[in-house]
């Protein structure tokens, strides 16, 4: 069920990206798909009622296998979340990268739609 | 002594954060910046060529596979970083003196290698999240080379190609979450491995079809490829040079060949729908490219065309392998659709070369307004003319080979109107270079272009050492010494198919 | 942009370095508490936003040099790759974690307790915070020094 909602956010993303006319829009479009998937990998890991994926102290005090089955058994998958921290290094990129393009390009046109900026076409 | 396969990303990647700092120390600075790009390419050049034949993986920071990113070095990838480093060897010398038009030189070779980096990366990666990692860095990279001149063109480009590029990126992201989901796994070797006790499900279907679709846009099939016309003739010439020639190729069909074949798995839809994915391909890019006055859009849209060939090729083999089971016909066609790939790495970078040499001369691009430069551009003139030759297929030349084996697989295999398909769009490619020859360098000379001198050096020199590639390519299906270290290896792996896994798990000791 | 009110600058001028010691901390911490390089280096950016928020991009400029932030940032991923190759030398195999345990011996959950990790979250951390600024500065002066492709460097985490 979450799942869904996290496609239907993923699908306004795309919908936002393919048929809005601002740059500017568009741009806010993919951040949108982007953060739908982050979404999605961090909801992959959770198990309801888990805890952070944290060594603690006690946790290595007890280096019995019941302590670190339990802390095993009751965090959640860590893996997702340090996917989605590499994922968002990767969007920050990209997204200061089309913010300049935008901003360049509106110096050049004066616009930010796409339908006025037309030089290329074929 | 193996060579340690990191140093195929980390070397690029190190110069490329040292050229800055090099660059912003004055002329001085600037010219041993230069040199050192060149150095650097070269060395990949050396490191790729020592490494044919070999096969290894490499489990970074001693972290035992799956737990652990590992690279893996196969025959189809050492034949994909050959590509690259032939490519980008010649676009680098090409780029030294073309690229004085452009301000912030050293910022240019640093993205440059930041490409070049991530492209080894992806061919290398035998981690499905690490591959995307790897696919993000070359297409940041190349977006900002698309956008390089900051002129009105060149923006439109570049924002057009990113929005498409980073959807793709997002979708592939979206597969590999869904993959990792439904395994449990990153690691290519054990997510095949998975997917063969386990058998597909929707979501693992839905995964695939994502990943069809995003390495497809990065590939630019027809149905996606609206970016590629306008990105490929925007950016500089030794740019366009490599992201038609290898950038499309490493991040597209290779990444999608991987997926398919080694980690998910031939089935016969898959097989039909890249099947009819290239075709369309091959027509459309064919026929719009003859309507184009713009020399690099011409070559652009052939590229859609020729990729769709090299589709073609590894999606027949692997119809011909579910289907008929024949695996010498399979390796036949898979044979013709990777050497087909390194021929057109090596020519149709050669052709966005000439049409650099062709626009530095003359200041356009314009088919129309140019004719005669024979006699202006000697050289430019017969090195293009042996690339067209050999896109076209004219016998001595390399892509006549690639060529020929996929129609000689095609009519074996019974798939008459396969055959009658490459001939024909052959026959479209010789139309559209038939036409560049006649406007650009047949008829008469305009008056204004009757001073232009061509740029020699090592502009030149790069498109002379790809022509002389063009040429003797062929030797590497008439040789069979040549045919056993570079083409087979690579042919073995996509026709082990699921084998794959097993092989990785065992030479990594599991 | 003269920049914002007395106000602003003289409450600015007093936790600019409380933000700046905060970005430190994550960032040596990073291997014992949530957080590490990618975070505290936007924290240490951050600070410098604001300088340049309450004070105007005029400030910045004249004050701060924005070549030397470039070549931090280059410098950040270049030691970044360098730990890796040194891990190849000493360690057989890339990002070997070489200072583990054998030469810096320590108890687990103290500061001196990872090896490279430490030294990585801090080249992470120079890198990412030189270079989200400079995002920062050049996306607000593009008009008159915007350079494209200064700052689509990966950083990896």
């Amino acid at each position: 069920m979450l799942y869904a909602l996290c496609f239907l956010l993923f699908m306004i993303g795309l919908y936002c990206a393919v048929v809005k006319k601002n740059m500017v829009k568009i741009v806010i479009g993919i951040v949108i798909m982007e953060y739908a998937v982050n979404l999605f990998l961090i909801m992959l890991g959770y198990r309801t009622g888990g805890q952070a994926p944290i060594v603690g102290q006690k946790d290595i005090a007890a280096t019995g296998t019941e302590l670190t089955n339990a802390f095993i058994n009751s965090s959640v998958d860590p893996l997702p979340q340090a996917l989605v921290l590499t994922a968002i290094v990767i969007s920050l990129g990209s997204l200061a990268l089309m913010i300049s393009i935008c901003i360049r390009t509106y110096e050049k046109y004066g616009t930010f739609d796409i339908t006025e900026i037309r030089r290329l076409k074929g | 002594m193996n060579i340690p396969l990191p140093l195929f990303v980390v070397i690029p990647l190190i110069v490329a954060f040292l050229l800055p700092i090099i660059g912003s120390l004055g002329g001085k600075g600037k010219s041993a910046s230069t040199l050192l790009a060149n150095i650097t390419v070269l060395v990949l050049l050396a490191l790729s060529i020592l490494s044919l034949g070999k096969s290894d993986v490499y489990q970074v920071g001693k972290w035992t596979i799956p737990l652990g990113i590992n690279l893996v070095l196969d025959g189809l990838s050492v034949l994909m970083l050959v590509a690259v480093s032939v490519v980008s060897f010649a676009a680098m010398l090409f780029s030294v003196k073309y690229m004085e038009q452009y301000t912030a030189k050293p910022k240019y070779l640093s993205l440059f290698l930041l490409m070049v980096a991530g492209m080894n990366g992806v061919v290398l990666s035998g981690d499905i999240f690490n591959l995307f990692v790897f696919l993000e860095v070359a297409s940041i990279a190349s977006y900002a080379l698309v956008g390089f001149g900051c002129e009105h063109e060149e923006l439109e480009a570049s924002f057009k190609y990113m929005v498409l590029g980073e959807i793709a990126s997002i979708f592939v992201l979206f597969g590999v979450a869904l993959v990792y989901g439904n395994t449990g796994m990153l690691n290519m070797a054990y997510i095949s491995k998975s997917i063969q006790q386990n058998g597909m499900n929707p979501g693992l279907t839905f995964a695939l079809g994502l990943f069809i679709a995003g390495f497809g846009l990065k590939a630019a099939l027809v149905p996606f490829h609206a970016w590629l016309p306008d990105a490929h003739p925007s950016a500089p010439a030794p740019i366009s040079a490599m992201l038609s020639g290898v950038l499309i190729k490493t991040l597209g069909v290779y990444a999608l060949a991987r997926i398919i074949f080694n980690v998910f798995g031939l089935s016969l839809p898959v097989a039909w729908i890249l099947l009819a994915l290239a075709m369309l391909s091959m027509t459309v890019g064919a026929f719009l490219a003859i309507g184009q006055r713009d020399i690099k859009r011409l070559m652009a849209y052939s590229s859609i065309s020729q990729v769709g060939y090299i589709v073609l090729g590894i999606a027949l083999g692997g119809l011909i392998m579910v289907k008929q089971q024949n695996i010498v016909l399979a390796s036949l066609a898979i044979l013709g659709g990777l050497f087909h790939l390194l021929n057109h790495s090596v020519y149709k970078s050669l052709l966005f070369l000439t049409s650099g040499s062709i626009e530095s001369a003359t200041g356009t691009r314009d088919m129309k307004k140019m004719g005669g430069l024979t006699q202006r551009l000697p050289l430019t003139r017969a090195t293009c003319t042996i690339a067209s030759a050999s896109i076209v297929g004219i016998p001595p030349f390399s892509g006549f080979w690639s060529k020929l084996i996929l129609v000689v697989a095609a009519v074996q295999a019974h798939f008459y109107w396969i055959a009658a398909l490459i001939v024909f769009v052959s026959l479209c490619t010789l139309i559209m270079y038939l036409k560049l020859q006649r406007y650009v360098f047949l008829g008469d000379l305009p008056e204004k272009f009757k001073k232009i001198k061509e740029h020699r050096g090592t502009m030149l020199a790069s498109m002379v050492f790809l022509a002389v590639l063009c040429v003797f390519m062929g030797l590497l299906v008439i040789s069979p010494t040549l045919k056993a270290i570079v083409l087979d290896p690579a042919v073995r792996v996509l026709i082990g198919g699921l084998r794959y896994s097993k092989n990785i798990i065992t030479i990594s000791g599991m | 942009m003269k920049g914002m009110t007395v106000i602003v600058k003289t409450i600015t001028s007093w936790v600019k370095i409380l933000i700046f010691l905060f970005g430190i901390y994550i960032i040596l911490f990073g291997h014992l508490t949530p957080g590490g390089g990618f975070a505290g280096g936007v924290i240490l950016a951050s600070s410098y936003i604001l300088i340049m928020l309450a004070y105007g991009r005029d400030f910045v400029e004249e004050n701060l040099s924005l070549p030397a932030a470039s070549r931090i940032d280059c410098l950040g991923a270049f030691s970044f790759a360098m730990i890796a190759i040194l891990g190849l030398v000493f360690g057989g195999s890339f990002f070997v974690n070489f200072l583990f345990q054998k030469y810096l011996p320590g108890q687990p959950l103290n500061l001196v307790s990872a090896g490279t990790i430490p030294l990585s979250n801090i080249a992470i951390g120079l890198k990412v915070g030189a270079s989200l600024f400079l995002v920062i500065v050049s996306l607000s002066i593009c008009c008159k020094d915007f350079r494209p492709g200064t700052s689509v460097n990966k950083k990896k985490e």
